[in-house]
């Protein structure tokens, strides 16, 4: 093996070793695509969202009022909110807690993180048939009910559609959240916790002032990533309920598409601009409490 | 603790979770057993969500007459179904191809790179991967239009290469390559590109692979882009053409389901270990 006689650098046979990165052509094409197809256009979005929707009249913020004001978004937004405040919490509290279980079971542990996980991999389109026969009026689930004693519920054509959205998007994410608390669990040094017990602390205890607090940032992002596959419930709606639902399981995207199909381009432009606002905000608002979090871990 | 206490200990969190899986594999049992149900069978158990019979649905976890009928009926009676199965395996395959074309590289730049520019530029990755669709929809429609790219499954497969997902996925599994193994290569006499395929690709390979395997989940189930974008029900696929089998054909809707279930199921098993390795990196932001 050649001998290195000097820094590198200065090499003699005169090549320059990429100390400081490879060069951009790895990175243009995939950069280029992204500029084109969401960056620049997303430019054109901003712009046609203050015109009308042929793009003849400029409308300055009427369409961003438009679109405020418009119930259908309005409901859509509600829903969305109702679902991220009910669902969010469920699912985390219930994953964490299978987490923990998990943690303390090694042997058992592999075989249920991938049954698990297993929804994970069924596609929307299979279970939707489940969900159909589950929640119909004359359904399997009301049968249980009838069966218990209990009065069966409307299932899809009252405001219970929203807890189907909510169960089928548990079921579908209840692994891939336990994954991701386990990975949390598995970052905390052993030797805390054992010491602790060690010092005559409960097990409530070690979790409540040991494990939670260290558990925080994996909360956040499990928190924002939840958030974000929130929205793809709308498959799971549109595959079960179709275009126009009911109310309770209105989902953004289904007003989104209905604008498209009508090409009011000037609301779709205000809403999307809106949304990723929205989303933008709530990012970076928990970048910053993921920083601030890893800093006091340090201290 | 003694060995009796300690089992006693386990057994109601194992009991709880065993309730749980339970929970979780009752979909697919259900529509395991109701494809092999005979339609007979079938018709007069889900008559009541048909409205030709009063009373609940009631399901048979053992048919009396299982069939494969419906399978049979399902392969060889529907070519329609063939033609949304290629098509779903055209989406998933185009997209799986630009992504790797596209994102190994890329994520090879930002792991390699050293400047602010760089880090400031990976912000702005992660921020439009986390955009959901309703975000980047009029974007890709506008830029699609242009091309004239609309109703073709080009207008999946370009945003799908160029999505941002990958490059962060396999930027978490490449920035662990140290430098000093890159500069000993390099000292050898290999060039950037001798370094990318014979370093950057075997050691990220744990990358790549979990990439792939989250893609093809992600987009063997993709609802959204095909049906904004693609106005051709020719081309729709699996995930969209599903539900629209009527509840008549209960026993080959259910069939389909178990079909366009499996290669999900496969690449699931097989990649678990990949999966969760993504899962994982995804998660340690």
């Amino acid at each position: 093996m050649r001998q290195l006689r000097s820094k590198p650098q200065n090499c003699p046979i005169g090549r320059k070793l990429h100390t400081d990165g490879v060069s951009l052509w790895f990175l243009l094409p995939n950069l280029l695509g992204l500029l084109g197809f969401i960056l620049v256009p997303f430019g054109d979005v901003l712009r046609r969202s203050f015109f009308s929707a042929m793009g003849g009249r400029f409308a300055g913020f009427e369409n961003y009022a438009g679109v405020l004001q418009n119930e259908a978004f309005q409901l859509a937004a509600a829903n969305t909110g109702r679902f991220l405040l009910c669902c969010i919490p469920l699912l985390l509290l219930l994953s964490l807690l299978i987490a923990l279980l998990l943690y303390s079971l090694p042997g058992v542990s592999g075989m249920f993180k991938t049954t698990f996980l297993l929804p994970m991999a069924v596609p929307v389109a299979s279970v939707v048939f489940v969900w159909r026969v589950l929640f119909a009026d004359a359904g399997l689930l009301n049968a249980v009910l009838h069966a218990l004693g209990a009065k069966p519920v409307p299932w899809m054509s009252t405001g219970a559609s929203f807890w189907v959205l909510v169960g089928s998007y548990i079921w579908k994410n209840l692994g891939y959240t336990v994954l991701l608390w386990m990975a949390g669990l598995s970052g905390i040094p052993q030797n805390l916790s054992e010491s602790a017990r060690v010092d005559g602390a409960s097990e409530g205890q070690v979790f409540l002032y040991i494990t939670a607090p260290l558990l925080l940032p994996t909360a956040f992002t499990i928190l924002v990533l939840s958030m974000i596959n929130a929205f793809k419930v709308f498959r799971e709606a549109y595959l079960v309920a179709g275009s126009y639902p009911h109310e309770s399981m209105y989902q953004l995207q289904h007003l989104f598409n209905n604008w498209f199909r009508n090409l009011d381009m000037d609301k779709l432009a205000a809403a999307s601009v809106l949304v990723a606002l929205v989303l933008l905000a709530l990012i970076l608002l928990f970048r910053r409490f993921l920083e601030k979090g890893g800093e006091e871990e340090r201290e | 603790m003694n060995k009796k206490g300690r089992f006693l200990r386990a057994l109601l969190p194992v009991a709880f979770l065993s309730l749980l899986s339970l929970c979780v594999f009752l979909p697919l049992a259900l529509l395991l057993t109701g494809s092999i149900t005979h339609s007979r069978e079938l018709n007069r158990l889900l008559a009541p969500m048909l409205g030709t019979a009063s009373g609940f649905v009631g399901w048979s976890f053992l048919p009396k007459y299982p069939t494969l009928r419906h399978y049979v009926d399902l392969l060889l009676d529907r070519p329609q179904f063939f033609v949304m199965l290629w098509n779903s395996v055209a989406i998933v395959g185009g997209s799986l191809l630009g992504q790797l074309l596209l994102s190994v590289p890329a994520a090879w730049w930002f792991a390699r790179n050293k400047r602010r520019f760089g880090k400031r530029l990976f912000v702005v990755y992660i921020v439009l991967m986390l955009m959901p669709f309703q975000v980047t929809m009029v974007s890709n429609y506008l830029m699609l239009n242009t091309l004239g790219l609309l109703d073709s499954l080009w207008s999946i497969w370009l945003p799908a290469a160029f999505s941002p997902f990958p490059v962060f996925i396999l930027y978490r599994f490449l920035h662990d390559i140290p430098d000093s193994v890159i500069e000993a290569s390099e000292i050898d006499g290999a060039n950037q590109w001798q370094v990318f395929t014979n370093m950057a690709i075997p050691m990220g390979s744990a990358g790549i692979a979990s990439a792939m395997v989250l893609t093809f989940i992600e987009y063997w189930n993709l609802i959204e882009q095909p049906l904004t974008f693609l106005k051709t029900k020719a081309l729709w696929p699996l995930s969209l053409y599903l539900p629209e089998i009527g509840m008549e054909l209960a026993g080959v809707a259910m069939a389909a389901a178990i079909v366009t279930l499996l290669p999900s199921l496969l690449v699931f098993l097989y990649g678990q270990s990949y999966l969760e390795q993504g899962i994982v990196a995804t998660g340690l932001k």
